[in-house]
């Protein structure tokens, strides 16, 4: 093996190497280098384990996500979403959160308003929707409340 | 039953002596790495022994990784109707767990075991000592070189073992079983978060350098002829094995 | 010239070395003679700094090397060269390489200039031109010796230590190695220290004459005194009655 080669080799590994560990980061943990979008808050009754991460959608397509989640001293849970800058929300749209499948996961779900004001980053969703709890409904059904 | 504690003592001790040495060695060697001469060429050398020489078995152990957990990932969630969570069951697997285990688990039976073997037949035939009555530091030559180059390859290792994985797995779960290649990659993309990339790393660097420490450790004090060459090599295997998933427990209670 | 005082050393328990004293005449070849394992080998590494005595001094021009420190240990060792048993020639080198490691390491010399002295060393120890492209996995035990006495030669020592260095060779090659050694010492001078337990060809070498037993030494002198010694240990090692010696 001759010294070209082991630098040639060994360079080649490198290159590599960073490619697979710079589409991990970039592609897969989006990592974000110039973080855009801005931020709005909504807060829930229950979010009933809607994790840090999950999607934002209106009308099924994906605007952001959920970058945290905390809880008010009232005991609601307060979410910071980060939306694309694209999506501008009027006042009174309303935030309800979902379920993907039965088990599957949770998202919020926007639906956009016809208000006249928008909502300004770092503005608040007035109108939310908390979970649709599975055993809520089969109780209501049961006691022939629905 | 005083003999048995007595033992038991003597082995405790001997155990902290060996923690502390080697820690000691790590300083020394790391430190080394700082003063002049820098042996850029002696680091290259290294990286090829340890990472080239390795990327051949680290892609099929990869490739059948991500296969193995797509088609059992597949089966187990088709029972909940959620097939879509493939991509995503099969990424933090691999992210997490499989990739920074399995890839340290394979270059410390590929290159930790080589690494002492080449140490201690330098040290049986006196190439150590040779080295230092001709000025040159043992340590500087051939130790901090080595632990340098698991350092670096390690990380870039393991990113290689997770792409594959993740083609392994898109082999399985998209070509053969079916599965919609967007909902694969997407679901991937969605859930996992630059903590676990970032967990990987950070346990990738510290198994590479645990490695290489171990066998470079064993090798430089090994003793007794060819007989004590082939016992630290077995040493290096095991230990190395026991230490990479005692820290992969230990990391991942901290990072999780 | 080298002198050691009271050197003491012992392993796990066992003492190897028992207040050895000697000196080393500058530009002389002082031979330590003495059956396998009574410490020779331990001696000559105390000299080469690889060990660290537990009591007693190595004294180098009337400084202890144990207390060297920094530039200073690291000048004894440019003066030092170790010719070890085994050669201890790098595995993963050439041959040339290895001969040209301490120019490469130690010095500037650009790399013409390096070959040059590398193949007037090989020449010198009647190695054919061609084994500089060889790994010493490929040589004869001889051809190692040679290349290893060539790589201590290279550095230009003023002190030379040979670990047993015809041991495990044949006669010829043993004599040609012998040759060399007394050879190289006309033209350059250097002190050395030969240990060895091939008597009685290493005589042939020596200008003194030591000889260890069970970590002392027990007689000392010119080769023609020590063949004349009275002390029957002596005698019985100079005709080979180890049976003796063990009792």
């Amino acid at each position: 093996m001759s010294r070209g080669n082991i630098e040639l080799l060994v360079g080649l590994f490198v290159l590599i190497g960073l490619a697979s560990l710079t589409y991990l980061a970039l592609h897969l943990g989006e990592l974000e280098l110039f973080s855009h979008g801005y931020r709005v808050y909504a807060v829930f009754d229950n979010i009933s384990g809607l994790k840090t991460g999950a999607p934002v959608e209106v009308a099924g397509v994906e605007v952001g996500k959920v970058e945290a989640v905390e809880m008010t001293q009232d005991f609601r849970a307060k979410l910071t979403l980060k939306l694309d800058t694209k999506v501008v929300l009027k006042e009174d749209t309303i935030a309800s959160i979902r379920t993907k499948g039965i088990i599957g996961d949770k998202f919020v779900k926007l639906t956009p308003g016809f208000s006249d004001k928008v909502i300004p980053p770092g503005g608040t969703i007035r109108e939310t929707e908390s979970v649709l709890e599975l055993e809520e409904l089969i109780s209501k059904y049961v006691h022939g409340k629905v | 039953m005083v003999a048995l504690l007595r033992r038991l003592g003597c082995w405790a001790l001997g155990l902290v002596r060996e923690a502390g040495g080697m820690m000691l060695f790590l300083l020394e060697g790391l430190a080394l790495a700082f003063v002049p001469p820098f042996r850029f060429r002696r680091l290259l050398q290294e990286m090829y022994l340890i990472g080239v020489r390795s990327v051949l078995i680290i892609l099929l152990t990869a490739a059948f990784t991500g296969m193995i957990l797509a088609l059992q990932g597949f089966y187990t969630l088709k029972q909940y109707g959620s097939e879509g969570a493939l991509g995503s069951a099969v990424a933090l697997s691999l992210i997490r767990e499989m990739g920074p285990v399995l890839t340290a688990l394979m270059v410390s039976a590929r290159a930790g075991s080589a690494v002492t073997a080449e140490i201690g037949i330098m040290r049986i035939t006196e190439q150590l000592d040779a080295l230092d009555t001709m000025a040159v530091s043992p340590m500087q030559y051939v130790v901090m070189p080595k632990l340098l180059a698991g350092l670096i390859t390690v990380p870039l290792l393991t990113a290689i073992f997770d792409v594959m994985g993740i083609i392994g797995g898109y082999i399985v779960g998209v070509i053969l079983l079916g599965l919609s290649s967007g909902i694969y990659f997407s679901e991937m993309v969605r859930s996992v978060v630059p903590l676990d990339i970032n967990g990987g790393i950070v346990k990738s660097l510290v198994f590479g350098l645990t490695i290489i420490l171990v066998a470079c450790y064993k090798g430089y004090y090994t003793e007794h002829g060819a007989e004590g060459v082939s016992r630290a090599t077995n040493q290096t295997v095991v230990l190395s094995a026991v230490l990479i998933l005692a820290w992969d427990y230990l990391l991942t209670s901290f990072f999780m | 010239m080298i002198q050691i005082i009271d050197l003491c050393k012992s392993f796990n328990g066992q003492l190897v070395l028992d207040h050895v004293n000697l000196v080393l005449p500058k530009g002389k070849i002082t031979v330590v003679i003495g059956k396998s394992g009574v410490g020779k080998s331990v001696l000559l590494k105390h000299i080469a700094g690889l060990l660290k005595p537990d009591a007693g001094r190595v004294l180098v021009e009337g400084r202890d090397i144990n207390h060297l420190r920094g530039r200073e240990l690291y000048d004894y060792k440019l003066r030092l060269a170790v010719l070890f048993q085994g050669g201890a020639l790098f595995d993963s080198l050439t041959v040339f390489e290895n001969i040209a490691f301490p120019l490469r390491e130690k010095t500037r010399l650009p790399e013409s200039e390096i070959a040059h002295r590398v193949r007037q060393r090989l020449e010198e120890m009647n190695l054919p031109p061609e084994v500089e492209y060889k790994f010493p996995d490929e040589l004869s035990g001889g051809m190692k010796k040679r290349v290893a006495f060539a790589r201590a030669m290279v550095q230009e020592p003023e002190i030379i230590l040979f670990d047993e260095p015809v041991t495990g060779l044949d006669p010829p090659m043993a004599s040609s190695v012998f040759h060399l050694i007394i050879k190289t010492h006309q033209d350059h001078g250097y002190t050395a220290l030969v240990v060895s337990h091939d008597i009685p060809e290493v005589f042939q070498v020596a200008d003194f004459v030591a000889m260890m037993h069970r970590g002392r030494i027990i007689a000392y002198g010119t080769p023609p005194e020590i063949q004349a010694h009275p002390d029957p240990l002596v005698q019985a090692f100079l005709h080979g009655e180890p049976d003796f010696l063990e009792a």
